[in-house]
């Protein structure tokens, strides 16, 4: 299997505020591959890099094994990109916009319907509707379609759900495995930790700096510490409580329950309860659990901040 | 040639659409000829005349005739009080004050001279100058009807006077429409090459789409072309509409050729649509390249001839003016639309226009990339 991007040094500073630092990064032909940060991390500036609307500052750079800034006409024609925010023509209709997209890559709708036939089939009704009365959903849909109408080797999607409700977030996670199953390389960068599952590999991206590079399993194998999910009546009180424990590594509200790392390896649930009995909280539950992609994510955080000491 | 096609398609089906705009874009040169050619004129008509007749005399009555029976003034006052006439013109009920002294009649008859006073408001310069020309005018024709009148010089030698008799030429009647319509004409071609081509590529970039062009193969002049093909042909259509409007309801005379006319207009047109892609290039909000756009195009209509004659501006402004492709456009359509003039007469201006084409579009496409820093 070939190299679809490599990456190696890329820096990238917007004025005097770093935006990317020294990333390395390898994503394989046909990979799924995400780019996981919170807003502000250089998702986006990676993105652009890649599909070659920004010019890197420092680094080595290969996109379908060209360079992204010698031969961008090249990689333009090959890659499929949809932007953060919507950026269709409102006013054009669903149909006009796609054909507009493929006439601009030298295609017709026709050539490449096979590949967009899936998606297109849910905005067929809408067909003469115009782009900017679409639900957010759909919008995302018609936007799918337009940066696919040409069959790009590669496709970069920067944030693609954001904003978009839990329904069509599922069915859009569902296309984009069917995507990979006609062999197109996927980007993408979502600030949403529990959609890096569903990635073939991740990348952890924070200020600028990558955290970690692996596979959902791969990253949460990073997380050592025990790990338990404790609950009690008062939450609040539960979370400062485990905070000052002695042995805490970490303590955050996690859905209903507090996600509690010790430091030592041979921490037991029931050492724990007695703590926290001790200490006058009542309905206490103490459960030992695997560590998820977003506990990694927080512990990486944490390191990455330089608190993962304290 | 494809993508250029569609992208054309594409830019008119956005515009047809544009229910806010496509109006206005219709509705512009009627509204504009009809309200801005029969509004702006330099004829000065009606002008408030305040009179202080001190003398009282028959010949002092003949002279107020001359002044009252012109058309042009209109008596609002007289008075006979010293200083009253001034406190008229202050208190704005008069533009011209015509004192005529006490021994009007005494001193002409005895075959000295009298001196009448004129008081001119000279708030607005330029009316101040006709309302003087006129009553010059006007003295210089009394002075001729004296040796009829006067006594003392009946017995004299017949008096032999130069008698100049003015014509007007190119455009004998003096019609301001005339002059004024082919110049706006050039102003509605101005305003659609530099607003609405500046103002629909930045709005590709406000609404993001600009990313998605720019990640495509279209080469970069494929996209200009679409881009700027649009409103230079909408340019020429609001021209020729603008030309029809101008024949059919001002009865403009065309004493020239409509090629001629077409092909400067043609060249024009690439100088503001270069403009207006360089203030797209340079801005980053519709709000910026519209604030660009109309600065521009204040300072070319105000230094282009059409409402004030250059020929009246410091020297340094006239030197400037030469830069002004609304000037040379302006001075280009007046002489052929009312002179006549052949390509060869106007050879200077269109060789103007010429470099500023480009050099406008050189200066846009060299700062319109597809790459972002």
């Amino acid at each position: 299997m070939g190299t679809a991007i490599s990456l190696d040094g890329v820096e990238k500073s917007f004025g005097a505020v770093p935006a990317l630092r020294n990333i390395a990064l390898r994503v394989d032909e046909g990979e799924l591959f995400g780019l996981i940060g919170a807003d502000g991390a250089g998702k986006t500036t990676l993105i652009r890099i890649l599909c070659t609307l920004l010019v890197a500052d420092d680094g080595k750079a290969e996109v379908l094994g060209l360079d992204p800034v010698k031969e961008y006409r090249s990689i333009r024609s090959r890659i499929g990109y949809m932007p953060g925010t919507f950026s269709l023509y409102e006013d054009l209709s669903v149909e006009e916009n796609l054909r507009f997209f493929a006439t601009v890559f030298n295609t017709t709708v026709e050539e490449n319907y096979e590949l967009i036939r899936d998606i297109y089939s849910q905005l067929e009704p809408f067909r003469t509707r115009r782009a900017g009365k679409l639900s957010g959903g759909m919008k995302q849909k018609l936007a799918l379609c337009c940066a696919l109408v040409h069959r790009p080797d590669l496709l970069l999607l920067d944030e693609p759900t954001t904003g978009v409700d839990a329904v069509s977030r599922r069915e859009f996670w569902e296309m984009l495995q069917r995507l990979k199953k006609q062999g197109i390389t996927i980007v993408v960068s979502t600030p949403y930790m529990d959609e890096a599952s569903l990635c073939d590999r991740v990348a952890f991206l924070q200020e600028g700096t990558l955290l970690a590079v692996d596979t959902p399993e791969g990253v949460t194998g990073l997380f050592t510490a025990p790990l338990f999910a404790v609950r009690a009546r008062e939450k609040y009180r539960l979370l400062r409580e485990l905070r000052g424990f002695e042995h805490a590594l970490s303590a955050y509200a996690f859905g209903s329950s507090v996600h509690y790392a010790d430091r030592r390896r041979s921490a037991s649930a029931g050492e724990i309860r007695d703590h926290l009995e001790k200490r006058g909280l009542q309905d206490i539950v103490v459960e030992p659990v695997r560590p998820g992609i977003e506990d990694t994510f927080m512990a990486l955080m944490k390191q990455g901040r330089g608190e993962g000491d304290d | 040639m494809k993508a250029i096609g569609y992208l054309l398609q594409k830019e008119f089906l956005q515009i047809f659409r544009n229910r806010g705009m496509l109006p206005i874009i219709f509705l512009m040169p009627f509204i504009q000829l009809v309200i801005l050619s029969n509004a702006a004129t330099f004829d000065v008509k009606n002008v408030a005349f305040h009179l202080q007749d001190l003398d009282r005399t028959s010949l002092s009555r003949a002279f107020r005739e001359q002044f009252t029976g012109s058309g042009w003034f209109l008596l609002t006052g007289e008075s006979f009080a010293e200083g009253e006439a001034i406190n008229q013109l202050v208190a704005g009920k008069a533009d011209l004050v015509l004192v005529i002294p006490r021994d009007f009649e005494k001193e002409l008859m005895s075959g000295a001279e009298s001196r009448v006073q004129l008081v001119i408001n000279a708030e607005d310069g330029f009316s101040a100058g006709v309302i003087q020309a006129y009553s010059n005018e006007i003295v210089q024709a009394f002075n001729r009807t004296l040796p009829a009148v006067l006594p003392g010089m009946q017995s004299g030698p017949a008096v032999r006077e130069i008698v100049v008799k003015s014509s007007a030429w190119y455009n004998p009647e003096l019609r301001y429409s005339d002059y004024m319509v082919p110049g706006i004409l050039v102003i509605l071609v101005t305003m659609v090459g530099l607003f609405l081509s500046g103002m629909n590529i930045v709005r590709e970039k406000e609404i993001g789409t600009i990313d998605q062009i720019n990640v495509t193969p279209l080469k970069r002049y494929q996209f200009i072309t679409g881009k700027l093909l649009p409103f230079w042909i909408i340019g020429l259509g609001e021209l020729t509409l603008g030309l029809l409007i101008a024949r059919i309801g001002f009865d403009v005379p065309m004493l020239g050729s409509y090629p001629l006319i077409y092909l400067v207009a043609a060249l024009y047109m690439l100088v503001v649509l270069g403009m207006g892609l360089l203030i797209s290039t340079l801005t980053d909000s519709q709000q910026q390249a519209m604030f660009i756009a109309w600065f521009f195009m204040v300072i070319f209509t105000l230094m282009s001839g059409l409402f004030t004659s250059i020929e009246s501006m410091p020297h340094w402004a006239q030197n400037m003016t030469m830069a002004n492709p609304v000037r040379h456009f302006v001075d280009i359509m007046r002489r052929v639309m009312l002179k006549g003039a052949g390509i060869r007469d106007i050879a200077l201006p269109l060789s103007i226009l010429t470099a500023d084409a480009a050099l406008m579009l050189a200066l846009a496409l060299n700062r319109y990339r597809k790459v972002s820093n």
